[in-house]
Protein backbone atom coordinates (compact mmCIF):
# COMPACT_ATOMS: atom_id res chain seq x y z
CA UNK A 1 0.00 0.00 0.00
CA UNK A 2 2.86 2.37 0.81
CA UNK A 3 5.48 0.91 -1.54
CA UNK A 4 7.87 3.61 -2.76
CA UNK A 5 6.06 6.20 -0.67
CA UNK A 6 7.73 8.50 1.78
CA UNK A 7 5.61 9.26 4.82
CA UNK A 8 5.58 11.86 7.57
CA UNK A 9 4.06 10.26 10.68
CA UNK A 10 2.47 12.91 12.86
CA UNK A 11 0.90 11.49 16.01
CA UNK A 12 -1.19 13.06 18.74
CA UNK A 13 -0.74 12.10 22.32
CA UNK A 14 -4.40 11.44 23.12
CA UNK A 15 -4.88 9.45 19.96
CA UNK A 16 -2.26 7.50 18.02
CA UNK A 17 1.39 8.24 18.72
CA UNK A 18 3.89 8.98 15.94
CA UNK A 19 5.89 5.76 16.42
CA UNK A 20 2.68 3.68 16.23
CA UNK A 21 1.76 5.29 12.91
CA UNK A 22 5.32 4.80 11.69
CA UNK A 23 5.26 1.12 12.58
CA UNK A 24 2.06 0.62 10.57
CA UNK A 25 3.42 2.54 7.59
CA UNK A 26 6.65 0.56 7.57
CA UNK A 27 4.75 -2.70 7.84
CA UNK A 28 2.82 -1.61 4.75
CA UNK A 29 6.02 -0.98 2.81
CA UNK A 30 6.39 2.78 3.28
CA UNK A 31 9.49 4.74 4.22
CA UNK A 32 9.00 7.02 7.21
CA UNK A 33 11.04 10.18 6.85
CA UNK A 34 9.85 11.95 9.97
CA UNK A 35 8.11 10.77 13.12
CA UNK A 36 6.74 13.12 15.73
CA UNK A 37 4.10 13.14 18.42
CA UNK A 38 2.61 16.40 19.56
CA UNK A 39 0.59 17.53 22.55
CA UNK A 40 -2.08 20.13 21.88
CA UNK A 41 -3.06 20.86 25.47
CA UNK B 1 10.44 -0.03 59.43
CA UNK B 2 7.24 1.97 59.65
CA UNK B 3 4.13 1.11 57.70
CA UNK B 4 1.97 4.17 58.16
CA UNK B 5 -1.24 4.54 56.17
CA UNK B 6 -1.05 7.80 54.16
CA UNK B 7 -4.13 9.98 53.72
CA UNK B 8 -4.83 13.17 51.78
CA UNK B 9 -6.20 15.54 54.38
CA UNK B 10 -6.51 18.88 52.57
CA UNK B 11 -6.44 20.34 49.09
CA UNK B 12 -6.66 23.85 47.64
CA UNK B 13 -7.04 25.23 44.12
CA UNK B 14 -6.52 28.87 43.20
CA UNK B 15 -6.64 30.96 40.04
CA UNK B 16 -5.00 34.29 39.35
CA UNK B 17 -6.81 36.21 36.64
CA UNK B 18 -3.99 37.85 34.67
CA UNK B 19 -5.31 39.14 31.33
CA UNK B 20 -2.50 41.67 31.13
CA UNK B 21 0.09 38.89 31.34
CA UNK B 22 -1.66 36.78 28.72
CA UNK B 23 0.37 38.53 26.00
CA UNK B 24 3.51 37.05 27.62
CA UNK B 25 2.32 33.48 27.13
CA UNK B 26 4.54 31.62 24.69
CA UNK B 27 2.05 31.63 21.80
CA UNK B 28 0.83 35.24 22.02
CA UNK B 29 4.39 36.45 22.58
CA UNK B 30 5.50 34.89 19.30
CA UNK B 31 2.38 35.58 17.25
CA UNK B 32 1.87 39.17 18.33
CA UNK B 33 5.52 39.94 17.68
CA UNK B 34 5.33 38.59 14.13
CA UNK B 35 1.80 39.89 13.46
CA UNK B 36 1.44 43.21 15.29
CA UNK B 37 -1.86 43.77 13.48
CA UNK B 38 -3.44 41.07 15.66
CA UNK B 39 -2.69 42.85 18.90
CA UNK B 40 -5.76 45.08 18.78
CA UNK B 41 -8.13 42.11 18.46
CA UNK B 42 -6.22 40.23 21.14
CA UNK B 43 -6.47 43.07 23.62
CA UNK B 44 -10.13 43.68 22.79
CA UNK B 45 -10.86 40.03 23.62
CA UNK B 46 -9.46 40.00 27.14
CA UNK B 47 -11.98 39.21 29.88
CA UNK B 48 -12.90 41.39 32.82
CA UNK B 49 -12.33 40.04 36.33
CA UNK B 50 -16.08 39.83 36.85
CA UNK B 51 -16.45 37.66 33.74
CA UNK B 52 -13.59 35.41 34.85
CA UNK B 53 -15.15 34.93 38.30
CA UNK B 54 -18.62 34.22 36.90
CA UNK B 55 -17.27 31.68 34.39
CA UNK B 56 -18.77 28.34 35.42
CA UNK B 57 -15.62 26.22 34.96
CA UNK B 58 -13.70 28.61 37.24
CA UNK B 59 -16.35 28.17 39.91
CA UNK B 60 -15.85 24.41 39.63
CA UNK B 61 -12.09 24.90 39.89
CA UNK B 62 -12.41 26.73 43.22
CA UNK B 63 -14.85 24.14 44.52
CA UNK B 64 -18.12 26.07 44.44
CA UNK B 65 -19.73 23.60 42.00
CA UNK B 66 -19.10 19.94 41.30
CA UNK B 67 -18.15 19.48 37.61
CA UNK B 68 -21.27 17.39 37.04
CA UNK B 69 -23.32 20.40 38.18
CA UNK B 70 -22.10 22.49 35.24
CA UNK B 71 -24.93 23.37 32.86
CA UNK B 72 -24.81 22.41 29.20
CA UNK B 73 -22.41 24.52 27.15
CA UNK B 74 -21.84 27.28 26.21
CA UNK B 75 -20.35 28.50 29.45
CA UNK B 76 -18.98 31.72 27.97
CA UNK B 77 -21.56 34.46 28.12
CA UNK B 78 -23.69 32.54 30.63
CA UNK B 79 -22.42 33.88 33.95
CA UNK B 80 -22.99 31.94 37.15
CA UNK B 81 -25.27 34.34 39.00
CA UNK B 82 -24.20 33.14 42.43
CA UNK B 83 -20.48 33.27 41.69
CA UNK B 84 -18.04 34.88 44.07
CA UNK B 85 -14.27 35.07 43.95
CA UNK B 86 -13.92 32.81 47.00
CA UNK B 87 -15.01 29.19 46.84
CA UNK B 88 -14.77 26.31 49.31
CA UNK B 89 -11.49 25.15 47.77
CA UNK B 90 -9.83 28.42 46.86
CA UNK B 91 -10.21 31.73 45.10
CA UNK B 92 -9.89 33.72 41.91
CA UNK B 93 -7.45 36.58 42.52
CA UNK B 94 -7.65 39.77 40.44
CA UNK B 95 -4.63 41.02 38.53
CA UNK B 96 -3.92 44.06 40.70
CA UNK B 97 -3.62 41.84 43.77
CA UNK B 98 -1.55 39.32 41.88
CA UNK B 99 0.96 41.99 40.86
CA UNK B 100 1.24 42.81 44.55
CA UNK B 101 1.68 39.14 45.40
CA UNK B 102 4.46 38.86 42.81
CA UNK B 103 6.30 41.66 44.60
CA UNK B 104 5.57 40.14 48.02
CA UNK B 105 7.25 36.83 47.13
CA UNK B 106 10.08 38.40 45.09
CA UNK B 107 13.46 37.99 46.83
CA UNK B 108 15.60 39.49 44.04
CA UNK B 109 13.78 42.75 43.21
CA UNK B 110 12.82 41.34 39.83
CA UNK B 111 9.46 43.09 39.67
CA UNK B 112 8.92 46.83 39.92
CA UNK B 113 5.43 48.28 40.36
CA UNK B 114 4.50 51.85 39.62
CA UNK B 115 3.49 53.83 42.68
CA UNK B 116 -0.23 53.77 41.90
CA UNK B 117 -0.18 49.99 41.40
CA UNK B 118 1.90 49.38 44.53
CA UNK B 119 -0.51 51.40 46.65
CA UNK B 120 -3.62 49.82 45.14
CA UNK B 121 -2.19 46.29 45.41
CA UNK B 122 -1.05 46.74 49.00
CA UNK B 123 -4.42 48.21 49.96
CA UNK B 124 -6.32 45.37 48.32
CA UNK B 125 -4.11 42.65 49.80
CA UNK B 126 -4.34 44.25 53.25
CA UNK B 127 -8.07 43.51 53.08
CA UNK B 128 -7.53 39.93 51.86
CA UNK B 129 -8.48 37.11 54.27
CA UNK B 130 -4.87 35.90 54.10
CA UNK B 131 -3.40 39.38 54.58
CA UNK B 132 -1.47 38.50 57.71
CA UNK B 133 0.49 35.94 55.73
CA UNK B 134 1.55 38.39 52.99
CA UNK B 135 4.74 40.46 53.22
CA UNK B 136 3.05 43.75 52.35
CA UNK B 137 6.19 45.82 53.09
CA UNK B 138 7.86 44.30 50.06
CA UNK B 139 5.09 45.65 47.84
CA UNK B 140 5.84 49.17 48.96
CA UNK B 141 9.56 48.74 48.45
CA UNK B 142 8.93 47.36 44.94
CA UNK B 143 7.58 50.76 43.79
CA UNK B 144 9.62 52.51 41.12
CA UNK B 145 9.78 54.08 37.67
CA UNK B 146 8.24 51.35 35.54
CA UNK B 147 8.17 53.45 32.36
CA UNK B 148 11.90 53.97 32.43
CA UNK B 149 12.50 50.32 33.27
CA UNK B 150 10.16 49.00 30.60
CA UNK B 151 12.03 51.01 27.98
CA UNK B 152 15.21 49.07 28.66
CA UNK B 153 16.05 46.08 26.48
CA UNK B 154 15.19 42.72 27.96
CA UNK B 155 12.66 44.13 30.43
CA UNK B 156 9.06 42.91 30.19
CA UNK B 157 6.29 45.48 30.54
CA UNK B 158 3.37 44.27 32.64
CA UNK B 159 -0.04 45.76 31.99
CA UNK B 160 -3.31 45.68 33.85
CA UNK B 161 -5.54 43.85 31.38
CA UNK B 162 -5.69 45.75 28.12
CA UNK B 163 -5.03 48.94 30.03
CA UNK B 164 -2.11 50.85 31.43
CA UNK B 165 1.49 49.86 32.11
CA UNK B 166 1.56 48.92 35.78
CA UNK B 167 4.81 47.05 36.36
CA UNK B 168 8.00 45.77 34.81
CA UNK B 169 9.89 42.51 35.19
CA UNK B 170 13.63 42.35 34.62
CA UNK B 171 16.07 39.57 33.92
CA UNK B 172 19.12 39.06 36.08
CA UNK B 173 21.94 38.31 33.65
CA UNK B 174 22.64 39.63 30.17
CA UNK B 175 24.23 36.43 28.92
CA UNK B 176 22.16 33.75 30.65
CA UNK B 177 18.97 32.75 28.85
CA UNK B 178 17.81 30.89 31.95
CA UNK B 179 17.78 34.18 33.83
CA UNK B 180 16.06 36.23 31.10
CA UNK B 181 13.09 38.34 32.16
CA UNK B 182 10.43 36.08 30.68
CA UNK B 183 11.94 32.99 32.36
CA UNK B 184 12.24 34.67 35.75
CA UNK B 185 8.72 36.08 35.48
CA UNK B 186 7.43 32.60 34.65
CA UNK B 187 9.20 31.22 37.70
CA UNK B 188 8.04 34.03 39.95
CA UNK B 189 4.45 33.66 38.76
CA UNK B 190 4.68 29.96 39.57
CA UNK B 191 6.05 30.76 43.00
CA UNK B 192 3.31 33.31 43.71
CA UNK B 193 0.42 31.04 42.68
CA UNK B 194 1.85 28.04 44.54
CA UNK B 195 2.38 30.21 47.61
CA UNK B 196 -1.18 31.51 47.44
CA UNK B 197 -2.52 27.95 47.24
CA UNK B 198 -0.33 26.68 50.08
CA UNK B 199 -1.03 29.67 52.33
CA UNK B 200 -4.75 29.27 51.79
CA UNK B 201 -4.53 25.53 52.44
CA UNK B 202 -2.76 25.99 55.78
CA UNK B 203 -4.95 28.87 56.92
CA UNK B 204 -8.30 27.33 55.95
CA UNK B 205 -7.47 23.99 57.54
CA UNK B 206 -5.80 25.31 60.68
CA UNK B 207 -2.52 23.58 59.84
CA UNK B 208 0.59 24.82 61.65
CA UNK B 209 3.12 25.70 58.91
CA UNK B 210 5.95 24.37 61.06
CA UNK B 211 4.28 20.95 61.16
CA UNK B 212 5.11 20.32 57.49
CA UNK B 213 8.26 18.23 57.17
CA UNK B 214 8.75 18.28 53.43
CA UNK B 215 7.41 19.98 50.30
CA UNK B 216 7.30 18.53 46.80
CA UNK B 217 6.95 20.97 43.90
CA UNK B 218 5.37 19.67 40.70
CA UNK B 219 4.78 22.72 38.51
CA UNK B 220 5.81 23.19 34.88
CA UNK B 221 8.49 25.85 35.30
CA UNK B 222 12.22 25.22 34.98
CA UNK B 223 14.06 27.08 37.74
CA UNK B 224 17.79 27.26 37.20
CA UNK B 225 20.68 28.96 35.45
CA UNK B 226 22.63 28.33 32.25
CA UNK B 227 24.76 25.68 33.89
CA UNK B 228 21.77 23.82 35.27
CA UNK B 229 18.53 24.62 33.47
CA UNK B 230 15.68 23.18 35.45
CA UNK B 231 17.87 22.88 38.56
CA UNK B 232 14.69 23.21 40.53
CA UNK B 233 13.46 23.44 44.07
CA UNK B 234 10.52 25.70 43.64
CA UNK B 235 9.24 23.70 46.62
CA UNK B 236 11.70 25.16 49.09
CA UNK B 237 11.28 28.68 47.71
CA UNK B 238 7.54 28.38 48.35
CA UNK B 239 8.12 26.81 51.77
CA UNK B 240 10.22 29.81 52.79
CA UNK B 241 7.67 32.49 51.97
CA UNK B 242 4.79 30.42 53.36
CA UNK B 243 6.51 30.13 56.74
CA UNK B 244 7.29 26.41 56.64
CA UNK B 245 10.44 26.93 58.66
CA UNK B 246 10.90 23.25 59.52
CA UNK B 247 10.46 21.95 55.98
CA UNK B 248 12.84 21.15 53.21
CA UNK B 249 11.76 20.17 49.74
CA UNK B 250 12.49 19.21 46.15
CA UNK B 251 10.72 19.19 42.80
CA UNK B 252 9.23 16.32 40.81
CA UNK B 253 9.32 16.63 37.02
CA UNK B 254 7.14 14.54 34.75
CA UNK B 255 5.41 16.97 32.40
CA UNK B 256 1.67 17.10 33.14
CA UNK B 257 1.80 13.89 35.17
CA UNK B 258 4.10 15.46 37.78
CA UNK B 259 1.40 16.20 40.39
CA UNK B 260 0.15 12.61 40.50
CA UNK B 261 3.75 11.38 40.57
CA UNK B 262 4.42 13.80 43.43
CA UNK B 263 1.36 12.58 45.34
CA UNK B 264 2.58 8.99 45.00
CA UNK B 265 6.06 9.95 46.21
CA UNK B 266 4.64 12.00 49.09
CA UNK B 267 2.45 9.07 50.11
CA UNK B 268 5.48 6.79 49.98
CA UNK B 269 7.46 9.14 52.22
CA UNK B 270 4.62 9.13 54.75
CA UNK B 271 4.01 5.38 54.53
CA UNK B 272 7.67 4.63 55.10
CA UNK B 273 7.84 6.92 58.10
CA UNK B 274 10.46 9.19 56.53
CA UNK B 275 8.16 12.19 57.04
CA UNK B 276 4.86 12.53 58.83
CA UNK B 277 3.37 15.46 56.91
CA UNK B 278 4.24 16.37 53.32
CA UNK B 279 2.87 19.23 51.21
CA UNK B 280 2.63 18.95 47.42
CA UNK B 281 2.50 22.31 45.61
CA UNK B 282 2.27 23.55 42.04
CA UNK B 283 2.07 27.04 40.66
CA UNK B 284 0.67 28.19 37.34
CA UNK B 285 2.21 28.12 33.89
CA UNK B 286 2.73 31.59 32.41
CA UNK B 287 3.94 30.03 29.15
CA UNK B 288 0.53 28.49 28.51
CA UNK B 289 -1.45 31.72 28.77
CA UNK B 290 -3.23 32.48 25.52
CA UNK B 291 -1.96 29.23 23.96
CA UNK B 292 -5.13 28.79 21.85
CA UNK B 293 -6.06 32.43 21.46
CA UNK B 294 -6.17 32.22 17.67
CA UNK B 295 -8.96 29.65 17.81
CA UNK B 296 -10.81 31.70 20.39
CA UNK B 297 -10.65 34.86 18.30
CA UNK B 298 -11.73 32.95 15.16
CA UNK B 299 -14.83 31.84 17.07
CA UNK B 300 -15.58 35.23 18.60
CA UNK B 301 -14.66 33.99 22.05
CA UNK B 302 -12.65 35.90 24.61
CA UNK B 303 -9.06 34.89 25.30
CA UNK B 304 -10.00 32.08 27.66
CA UNK B 305 -6.50 31.16 28.79
CA UNK B 306 -6.15 34.22 30.98
CA UNK B 307 -5.69 32.53 34.36
CA UNK B 308 -2.76 31.02 36.19
CA UNK B 309 -3.61 28.06 38.39
CA UNK B 310 -2.18 26.96 41.69
CA UNK B 311 -2.62 23.88 43.84
CA UNK B 312 -1.57 22.66 47.26
CA UNK B 313 -2.21 19.32 48.93
CA UNK B 314 -1.31 17.81 52.30
CA UNK B 315 -0.43 14.12 52.54
CA UNK B 316 0.01 12.84 56.07
CA UNK B 317 -0.29 9.90 58.41
CA UNK B 318 -3.77 8.49 58.89
CA UNK B 319 -5.94 10.89 60.87
CA UNK B 320 -8.88 8.51 60.99
CA UNK B 321 -11.10 10.62 58.76
CA UNK B 322 -9.38 11.64 55.50
CA UNK B 323 -9.40 9.54 52.34
CA UNK B 324 -6.64 6.95 52.27
CA UNK B 325 -4.13 6.51 49.45
CA UNK B 326 -4.08 2.92 48.23
CA UNK B 327 -0.37 2.49 47.67
CA UNK B 328 -1.07 -1.11 46.67
CA UNK B 329 -2.96 0.17 43.64
CA UNK B 330 -0.68 2.78 42.12
CA UNK B 331 -0.90 2.68 38.35
CA UNK B 332 2.13 3.36 36.19
CA UNK B 333 2.75 3.47 32.47
CA UNK B 334 5.75 1.24 31.89
CA UNK B 335 8.27 1.57 29.08
CA UNK B 336 6.81 -1.50 27.42
CA UNK B 337 3.15 -0.54 27.84
CA UNK B 338 2.71 1.12 24.44
CA UNK B 339 1.81 4.70 23.70
CA UNK B 340 -1.67 4.51 22.18
CA UNK B 341 -4.34 6.06 24.39
CA UNK B 342 -6.13 2.76 25.18
CA UNK B 343 -2.82 1.20 26.20
CA UNK B 344 -2.03 4.14 28.48
CA UNK B 345 -5.46 4.04 30.08
CA UNK B 346 -5.28 0.27 30.49
CA UNK B 347 -2.02 0.65 32.38
CA UNK B 348 -3.34 3.46 34.56
CA UNK B 349 -6.92 2.41 35.26
CA UNK B 350 -7.42 -1.27 34.64
CA UNK B 351 -4.25 -2.99 35.83
CA UNK B 352 -4.27 -1.42 39.34
CA UNK B 353 -7.92 -2.36 39.87
CA UNK B 354 -7.29 -5.91 38.70
CA UNK B 355 -4.49 -6.11 41.24
CA UNK B 356 -7.09 -5.44 43.95
CA UNK B 357 -9.68 -7.68 42.37
CA UNK B 358 -11.97 -4.71 41.77
CA UNK B 359 -14.24 -4.04 38.82
CA UNK B 360 -14.08 -0.70 37.05
CA UNK B 361 -17.50 0.03 38.49
CA UNK B 362 -15.96 -0.04 41.98
CA UNK B 363 -14.61 3.45 41.28
CA UNK B 364 -17.22 6.19 41.67
CA UNK B 365 -15.31 9.01 40.00
CA UNK B 366 -12.49 8.84 37.49
CA UNK B 367 -10.55 12.09 37.28
CA UNK B 368 -8.57 12.18 34.09
CA UNK B 369 -7.20 15.13 32.15
CA UNK B 370 -9.94 17.63 32.77
CA UNK B 371 -9.12 20.28 30.18
CA UNK B 372 -12.02 22.62 29.54
CA UNK B 373 -13.38 21.70 26.07
CA UNK B 374 -14.60 25.24 25.53
CA UNK B 375 -10.91 26.19 25.47
CA UNK B 376 -9.56 23.26 23.45
CA UNK B 377 -12.21 22.68 20.77
CA UNK B 378 -12.05 26.06 18.99
CA UNK B 379 -8.39 25.39 18.18
CA UNK B 380 -9.10 21.86 16.96
CA UNK B 381 -7.81 19.92 19.96
CA UNK B 382 -11.12 18.24 20.68
CA UNK B 383 -12.64 17.32 24.02
CA UNK B 384 -9.81 15.61 25.87
CA UNK B 385 -11.84 14.59 28.91
CA UNK B 386 -14.72 13.14 26.87
CA UNK B 387 -12.27 11.20 24.71
CA UNK B 388 -10.63 9.67 27.77
CA UNK B 389 -13.98 8.72 29.30
CA UNK B 390 -15.13 7.02 26.10
CA UNK B 391 -11.90 5.03 26.08
CA UNK B 392 -12.34 4.10 29.75
CA UNK B 393 -15.92 3.00 29.11
CA UNK B 394 -14.93 0.98 26.04
CA UNK B 395 -12.25 -0.81 28.06
CA UNK B 396 -14.81 -1.49 30.81
CA UNK B 397 -17.05 -3.13 28.19
CA UNK B 398 -14.18 -5.19 26.80
CA UNK B 399 -13.36 -6.31 30.33
CA UNK B 400 -16.95 -7.31 30.93
CA UNK B 401 -17.52 -4.87 33.78
CA UNK B 402 -20.10 -2.85 31.83
CA UNK B 403 -22.65 -3.81 29.17
CA UNK B 404 -22.18 -2.18 25.78
CA UNK B 405 -25.48 -0.42 26.30
CA UNK B 406 -24.13 1.03 29.54
CA UNK B 407 -21.34 3.12 27.99
CA UNK B 408 -23.20 6.43 28.14
CA UNK B 409 -24.26 5.79 31.73
CA UNK B 410 -20.67 4.92 32.71
CA UNK B 411 -19.37 8.13 31.14
CA UNK B 412 -22.12 10.25 32.69
CA UNK B 413 -21.97 8.81 36.20
CA UNK B 414 -18.26 8.17 36.65
CA UNK B 415 -16.88 10.82 34.34
CA UNK B 416 -17.34 14.54 34.26
CA UNK B 417 -16.96 17.48 31.86
CA UNK B 418 -13.52 19.03 31.65
CA UNK B 419 -13.38 22.36 33.43
CA UNK B 420 -9.72 23.19 34.05
CA UNK B 421 -7.80 25.89 32.25
CA UNK B 422 -5.13 24.44 29.97
CA UNK B 423 -2.52 24.57 32.69
CA UNK B 424 -1.74 20.95 31.88
CA UNK B 425 -0.32 19.72 35.17
CA UNK B 426 -3.30 21.08 37.13
CA UNK B 427 -5.83 19.88 34.58
CA UNK B 428 -4.35 16.39 34.87
CA UNK B 429 -6.54 15.11 37.67
CA UNK B 430 -5.07 17.00 40.64
CA UNK B 431 -7.65 19.77 40.10
CA UNK B 432 -10.32 17.28 41.11
CA UNK B 433 -8.81 16.66 44.55
CA UNK B 434 -10.97 19.16 46.48
CA UNK B 435 -14.07 17.53 45.01
CA UNK B 436 -12.66 14.06 45.61
CA UNK B 437 -12.03 14.83 49.28
CA UNK B 438 -15.56 16.17 49.68
CA UNK B 439 -17.09 13.18 47.90
CA UNK B 440 -15.05 10.71 49.98
CA UNK B 441 -15.87 12.33 53.31
CA UNK B 442 -19.19 14.18 53.35
CA UNK B 443 -20.38 12.72 50.05
CA UNK B 444 -21.27 9.23 48.97
CA UNK B 445 -18.25 8.09 47.00
CA UNK B 446 -16.17 5.12 48.12
CA UNK B 447 -13.35 5.37 45.62
CA UNK B 448 -11.90 8.02 43.33
CA UNK B 449 -9.11 7.48 40.83
CA UNK B 450 -6.77 10.23 39.66
CA UNK B 451 -5.11 9.58 36.30
CA UNK B 452 -2.48 11.73 34.60
CA UNK B 453 -0.40 11.55 31.45
CA UNK B 454 2.86 13.27 30.64
CA UNK B 455 4.05 14.07 27.11
CA UNK B 456 7.71 13.15 27.53
CA UNK B 457 8.30 13.24 23.77
CA UNK B 458 8.01 17.03 23.83
CA UNK B 459 11.47 17.17 25.40
CA UNK B 460 12.96 15.29 22.42
CA UNK B 461 14.75 12.70 24.53
CA UNK B 462 12.46 9.73 23.91
CA UNK B 463 9.29 9.03 21.96
CA UNK B 464 7.46 7.85 25.07
CA UNK B 465 4.61 9.25 27.09
CA UNK B 466 4.31 8.57 30.78
CA UNK B 467 1.43 8.28 33.15
CA UNK B 468 0.55 7.57 36.74
CA UNK B 469 -2.63 6.96 38.67
CA UNK B 470 -3.66 7.02 42.28
CA UNK B 471 -6.62 5.36 43.95
CA UNK B 472 -8.22 7.14 46.89
CA UNK B 473 -10.63 5.39 49.19
CA UNK B 474 -13.00 6.50 51.94
CA UNK B 475 -11.30 6.18 55.31
CA UNK B 476 -12.47 2.92 56.94
CA UNK B 477 -13.37 4.91 60.08
CA UNK B 478 -16.00 6.79 58.07
CA UNK B 479 -17.81 3.74 56.78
Amino acid sequence: MFDNKMVVALGERDGISGPAIAACVEAAGGKVVLTATECFV
Amino acid sequence: MSNTQPVISASTQVLAHVPGMARHGSKPQRELASHPDREEAFLASLRSFEDAVAYGPHQVFVGALHPRQLPERPWVGVPDAGAGRFGPAGEVMPEIEFLGLLAAVDRFDLVTLDRETATAAATALAAHPLAKHFDLDRIDSAAGDTEALAAKPGVLPLYLGAGRLAAAARGDHDADESLAAHVLLENLAGKATATLALTRLLDANGIDPTSIDYVLGCGEEAVGDRYQRGGGNMAKAVAEVAGLTQASGADVKNFCAAPVSALVIASGLVASGVFRRVAVVAGGSLAKLGMKFEGHLRHDLPVLEDVLGGAAVVVEADDGRSPVVRLDAVGRHTVAAGGANPQVIEALAIEPLERLGLKMTAVDDYATELHNPEITEPQGSGDVAARNYRTLAALAVRKGDVERSGIDEFVRDRGMPGYAPTQGHLASAVCYLPHALARLTEGEAERVMLMAKGSLFLGRLCQLADGMSLLLERNPNRR
